[in-house]
């Protein structure tokens, strides 16, 4: 375990050197939350009928989604990716660590500490200035730190296997590219998912990627809770699992074939 | 000027020729904005389905601010794509070169590439369409020249914007994300009613950044829903931001300094 978390954290480290990024990113989420929030109040304002979601849960909904965007950011690690392409992916496979768990470890420290840096700012904003509210309890807000945090390691996953992909195209087309306007679509960071017509839902519902904010947002606001909350966070386990499964064995499969060009 | 605009032409056809030697890859971006546009559409359809109406405005009135916004958006997109890929210019040093040719430096950019961004561009239409398909509205000729008037004016608002992306690099080296907002989010804001922001941002784009002149004031005398005269004047706004644009980008230029070789 110890390599690991010495490369999540040499990793953080390094990139919390870039805050005038982060401040850039800031400003730039808080001014989209804006935007949309202003247009929910306009939809709500213009309908009375019961929805899935109060007002005040779908702005809360907004605000966490531009803390946690990054989250739904799955491009590879660009680090890895010029290692594959330029070769030099040879010297990873010298050291003596899990491959797999190395990659792993590093995407998930990639996301982690922009994630902290930006987050923190939004929610500060948004819940001082903005009208987003707290979690509906303790135990909920507990339940969320949980989710967000299997989101985290849901994100790291799809970005390693995204990665791991590009043994195989080298240029980061295929995958990379067909990904991000889906996870876009069904993760919630487009619309809240709770707001689809219930056949779109249906089919969201069986993808991994609610797992990325959906889960912990309706967990955070109370829609997800006791068995609904329990039965979505072992969904974000299950997925997890498989995507570390398939993860592993595509790098296997693609280390067999790796040819590393140049001397 | 027609000596020019010759030389524009001829730096377009290279660029276009260019880049249909990848056709495959062309068609494949084309297809790929087409789908995320469309379900952004699909999305506020959905929303649409829900509440049945934002404020006191119907769907397909606000399918025609979307449309003329991203009509609007796409091309500017296309032909002020060489201010988009200005900023490596800079830091590489390359843009002394551009300074050295008998030529103006905007003709030069501008020509450097077109991007034709069909996906946005078709579905921008399509929306467009069935939006007038669907209100019956009451055509007049000076209405449809508001309109295209008003599509014209959105395509120099937007690539005033790129060039003061552009401009900006001239004092800070590396280009700023933050402009993506009015950008982007100039899309964005336009393809609602301008009627749903608070204050602030209607203020910052009417006056600063005037999505609303180009946009929401226009189609309201389209709609039928206002008939004042500053309106029938709006679009001039983009132009006029067009122009304050190119000031700035020229004042730019008289600022660099190299960075060298």
């Amino acid at each position: 375990m110890r390599p690991y978390l010495a490369i999540l954290d040499s990793r953080c480290r390094m990139l919390l050197q870039y805050r005038v990024v982060a401040l850039a990113g800031i400003v730039t989420q808080v001014f989209w939350g804006l935007l949309f929030t202003a247009m929910y109040r306009a939809f709500y304002h213009a309908s009375k009928t019961a929805q899935p979601l109060n007002e005040g849960q779908v702005i809360t909904y907004i605000w966490l989604g531009q803390a946690m965007l990054l989250l739904t950011f799955n491009r590879p690690d660009s680090e890895l990716a010029t290692m594959i392409s330029s070769g030099a992916v040879a010297y990873e496979l010298t050291r003596p660590v899990d491959l797999y768990n190395s990659w792993l470890a590093r995407c998930a420290g990639t996301k982690a500490a922009p994630l902290v840096l930006r987050a923190i700012p939004i929610l500060l904003l948004g819940g001082m200035f903005f009208g987003m509210a707290t979690p509906v309890s303790v135990s909920a807000g507990v339940l969320f730190l949980i989710s967000i945090i299997l989101g985290l390691i849901l994100a790291a996953t799809i970005t390693t296997l995204v990665t791991i992909t590009m043994l195989w195209t080298i240029s980061g087309e295929g995958m990379a590219a067909l990904l991000p306007p889906l996870i876009y679509i069904s993760s919630g960071m487009l619309i809240p998912l709770p707001l689809w017509p219930d056949w779109v839902k249906r089919i969201f519902d069986w993808l991994p990627f609610r797992g990325l904010i959906d889960t912990p947002f309706r967990v955070y606001l109370g829609d997800f809770h006791g068995i609904f909350a329990a039965r979505a966070m072992a969904q974000q386990v299950i997925w997890i699992l498989i995507i570390v499964m398939i993860g592993r064995v595509t790098l296997q499969r693609g280390l067999r074939r790796l040819v590393v060009q140049g001397g | 000027m027609l000596n020019s605009l010759k030389l524009y032409f001829r730096y377009i056809d290279l660029s276009l020729r260019g880049q249909m030697q990848y056709r495959a890859s062309f068609i494949m971006r084309s297809t790929a904005q087409f789908l995320v546009t469309s379900m952004e559409f699909l999305a506020l359809m959905a929303l649409f389905q829900r509440f049945g109406q934002v404020r006191d405005w119907k769907m397909p009135e606000v399918a025609m601010l979307y449309g003329m916004i991203s009509i609007a958006f796409a091309i500017a997109e296309a032909v002020a794509r060489g201010f988009d890929v200005f900023p490596p210019l800079i830091r590489m040093g390359d843009f002394d070169r551009f300074l050295l040719r008998p030529r103006s430096t905007e003709l030069q950019i501008l020509g450097q590439e077109l991007k034709p961004r069909l996906g946005r561009l078709i579905q921008g239409a399509i929306v467009l369409g069935f939006a007038f398909s669907t209100l019956s509205l009451k055509w007049t000729i000076a209405k449809v020249l508001l309109l295209i008037c008003s599509i014209l004016g959105g395509v120099c608002l937007f690539s005033g914007l790129f060039i003061i992306q552009a401009a900006m690099c001239f004092w800070t080296i590396e280009s700023i994300e933050i402009v993506n907002c009015t950008t982007y989010g100039g899309v964005q804001a336009g393809q609602l009613p301008m009627s749903i922001y608070k204050p602030g941002m209607r203020i910052f784009f009417t006056y600063v950044v005037p999505i609303a002149s180009v946009n929401y004031l226009p189609a309201r005398i389209i709609l039928g829903r206002s008939d004042a005269l500053p309106a029938w004047l709006a679009p001039m706004g983009g132009v006029v931001f067009l122009v304050a644009a190119l000031r700035i980008f020229q004042a730019g230029v008289r600022h660099y300094r190299s960075t060298g070789s």
